[in-house]
């Protein structure tokens, strides 16, 4: 039995019932975690609570919130870590894919693309990163996208978001290293997950629990940008440089 | 990530293989991942739908030709487990291996076991699956204490052998039409280690596999590997597999994961007469002694072939058939020979030819296949004019012996055959959901009730 031992750790999970967020907060359940969880559906989060529970976690409790609701952010947070009694890690793992093009149509639907997937994260990392950096500890985690990388006509709404985030994420960073607080940058490639349930190919995408592995991993090891599948880090490495005068006629 | 207010339903249409990779049908793939998405996934659906897990059924009892298939494997959360009794309850959707790696480090294991763990619960309840303890534990379904079935008006029933007891005959071995089996609870059966005290025994002929049966009754778990090809003095040889949970304390780790894929379709002429009898020999003779004792792990005991994951692409683009029969001991010994007889005289060369003995531990379910008596199970590639007429005839001697097949393996019996090894079939009709059917269902009952 060479398990290493890990002491429980107090998470909380904004977007708990995503697809990656519930294959990551299994892992942590079965290492005994205190958790707490926030989603929108209240039966969606009930299920995953009841799952996680089951698997192991240490405490559970959860809050029904829309996090576009930037001003129920500070109660909201306050009380959560008060739940849990402090809080090691705080993963941000809401978000939507929105529709792409009713986006290109309709400004509103773009607005709320990056209202949901920049702003919001925006007013939760604040709020969360002057808390661990009076503390002097904690790890931000954040789920951005490789699609953040390059602006592609596909899906450039979602992908300034994620550009947007990835961007706060690399200047907050800069700021509070420094202050012993950690921020890791997760970009993963396409998973199978109910968000992209609907796009093509969805059954080749990765799979949920690998990405969920990689991403304790990189929590763990308090790295500060984790491609993932790791192969996205070449593939982007060689997108992010095709001269834009060829990218532009590209159908990628 | 999703919206909760769910405006529309990810619908992508594709190809839903089934693990023979025979037939093969368009359809409509519809993923759930909620409990509350069974109803307006499929409200108003045209042409039917059917649940479906892993695909690993070999035949067409997992398709609906240009219908709606609801892929439930988005659906594997633990709902409760009592370490104090082994009752584990889990939406249907969970994989029996996701199940192993929650029990087997908790000292828990599953209480019957396929050849494969990559089922989904609700694909093991609807097919009634069984393992190589089925002499003593019976079907899968022995070992369920309840379930909930949704059906497509609404109503949600719990299922028990005391609660909606028809429904719950009707829904395990129902072939996934009773209704969405949404969720389970399944006993679990206490291990205090991995590993399994292996014996492996070489026998010639029919007789000394079945004195081996006889002597092995107090064992857990039994099956034999034939090999079909020989005849002759080698008839009926093969090596009888038994084992035990080791009652020695040790590890309780997870499964490491699988990692080589089958990577390519092989081509058609890579599995020949020739390639197969060959493989049957190094089979029997790579067992040195008669007899093997080892301490072995639970992986390669009970899912020699999860190591290699897409193992059936070996098969080519053609796929393979699958054929699992069940006679009653009366002519267990008379319907074996004959039918192994056939096989090696059709030089249709089986790969993998699985002999075991069934045991008499009534399923509840109405439809269960295993009954006490002798199983054999082979695959086939298909060959064209060929491999059907050989699966015919077989099906015909497996009914003339009193026998029948296994629908979960099949994608070839007639309806006729279906229905004098079934007869029982029109009471499942009878508790059968207006919008479910499979492709299996409508080929033998010859009757697409509502399309």
């Amino acid at each position: 039995m060479s398990q290493t031992v890990t002491t429980p750790k107090k998470i909380l999970v904004l977007g708990a019932t995503s697809g990656i967020a519930q294959a990551t907060c299994r892992i942590w359940a079965a290492q005994g975690a205190s958790l707490f969880l926030v989603a929108r559906s209240a039966e969606k989060l009930a299920a995953v609570a009841q799952d996680l529970q089951v698997r192991g976690a240490g405490f559970v409790d959860t809050a029904v919130a829309d996090l576009d609701d930037t001003e129920q952010h500070p109660a909201l947070l306050a009380h959560a870590i008060n739940a849990l009694g402090g809080m090691d890690i705080a993963y941000l793992a809401h978000g939507i894919l929105g529709d792409q093009e009713e986006a290109e149509q309709e400004f509103n639907a773009a607005a709320q693309i990056l209202y949901t997937n920049l702003l919001a994260p925006v007013s939760l990392l604040t709020w969360l990163a002057n808390f661990c950096v009076q503390r002097r500890t904690g790890t931000l985690a954040v789920l951005s996208s490789v699609a953040g990388d390059r602006g592609r006509k596909s899906n450039y709404v979602y992908g300034s978001s994620k550009a947007g985030l990835s961007v706060f994420l690399q200047g907050l960073r800069n700021r509070v290293d420094r202050e012993g607080v950690t921020v890791l940058t997760i970009k993963p490639g396409p998973v199978k997950t109910a968000m992209t349930a609907g796009m093509a190919k969805s059954s080749s995408f990765a799979d949920p629990d690998q990405v969920a592995k990689s991403i304790v991993a990189a929590i763990a090891a308090r790295r500060d940008v984790l491609y993932v599948p790791f192969l996205w880090l070449p593939i982007m490495f060689v997108i992010r440089h095709i001269p834009e005068r060829i990218f532009k006629k590209l159908n990628l | 990530m999703s919206n909760p207010a769910n405006p529309k339903q990810a619908v992508s249409s594709g190809r839903f293989e089934s693990w023979g990779r025979y037939p093969s049908y368009a359809a409509n793939l519809i993923p759930l991942h909620w409990q509350q998405e069974y109803l307006p996934a499929t409200e108003g659906l045209a042409n039917g739908a059917l649940a479906v897990g892993m695909g690993r059924s070999y035949g067409d009892s997992c398709l609906l030709k240009d219908g709606n298939l609801v892929v439930t494997t988005g659906m594997n959360r633990l709902i409760a487990f009592d370490p104090e009794t082994g009752l584990l309850t889990a939406e249907a959707g969970m994989t029996l291996a996701q199940i192993l790696d929650f029990a087997v480090p908790r000292g828990f294991f599953l209480p019957v076991t396929p050849g494969t763990k990559y089922v989904t619960l609700g694909g093991a309840i609807a097919n009634d699956i069984h393992g190589k303890n089925h002499h003593v534990a019976g079907t899968f379904g022995c070992h369920i204490t309840q379930l909930e079935l949704v059906r497509s008006d609404g109503s949600r029933r719990i299922c028990s052998p005391t609660e909606n007891p028809d429904w719950f005959a009707a829904t395990i071995g129902g072939l996934g039409l009773t209704g969405f089996i949404s969720w389970a609870t399944l006993r679990l059966r206490p291990i205090v280690s991995r590993k399994i005290d292996y014996e492996g025994i070489q026998f010639h002929g029919i007789d000394e596999f079945l004195d081996l049966t006889t002597q092995s009754q107090n064992i857990e778990y039994t099956v034999s590997w034939v090999d079909c090809t020989s005849t002759g003095r080698n008839f009926c040889r093969g090596v009888f597999m038994q084992g035990d949970h080791s009652r020695q304390p040790g590890e309780l780790t997870p499964s490491p994961e699988p990692k080589l894929v089958f990577p390519f379709e092989a081509p058609g002429f890579a599995l020949n007469a020739l390639s197969v009898s060959l493989f049957n020999s190094v089979f029997f003779h790579k067992q040195l002694h008669q007899r093997v004792v080892a301490l072995q792990d639970y992986e390669p005991f009970f899912y020699p072939l999860d190591k290699v994951l897409h193992w059936n692409r070996m098969y080519g683009k053609r796929g393979l058939l699958q054929f699992q029969y069940a006679i009653p001991w009366e002519n267990a010994r008379e319907g074996t020979v004959a039918i192994l007889r056939e096989v090696a005289a059709s030089g249709l060369a089986s790969f993998l030819a699985v002999l075991k003995a069934f045991g008499d531990v009534p399923s509840p379910g109405l439809m269960s296949f295993p009954r006490p008596g002798i199983t054999l199970a082979l695959d086939f590639p298909i060959k064209q004019d060929k491999t059907f007429p050989l699966v015919e005839r077989l099906a015909d001697m497996t009914r003339e012996f009193g026998g029948r097949l296994y629908p979960a393996k099949d994608a070839a019996m007639t309806a006729a055959q279906f229905q004098a090894f079934y007869p029982q079939w029109q009471q499942l009709a009878r508790y059968k959901d207006p919008l479910l059917t499979s492709s299996f269902w409508e080929r033998v009952t010859g009757d697409p009730l509502f399309r």
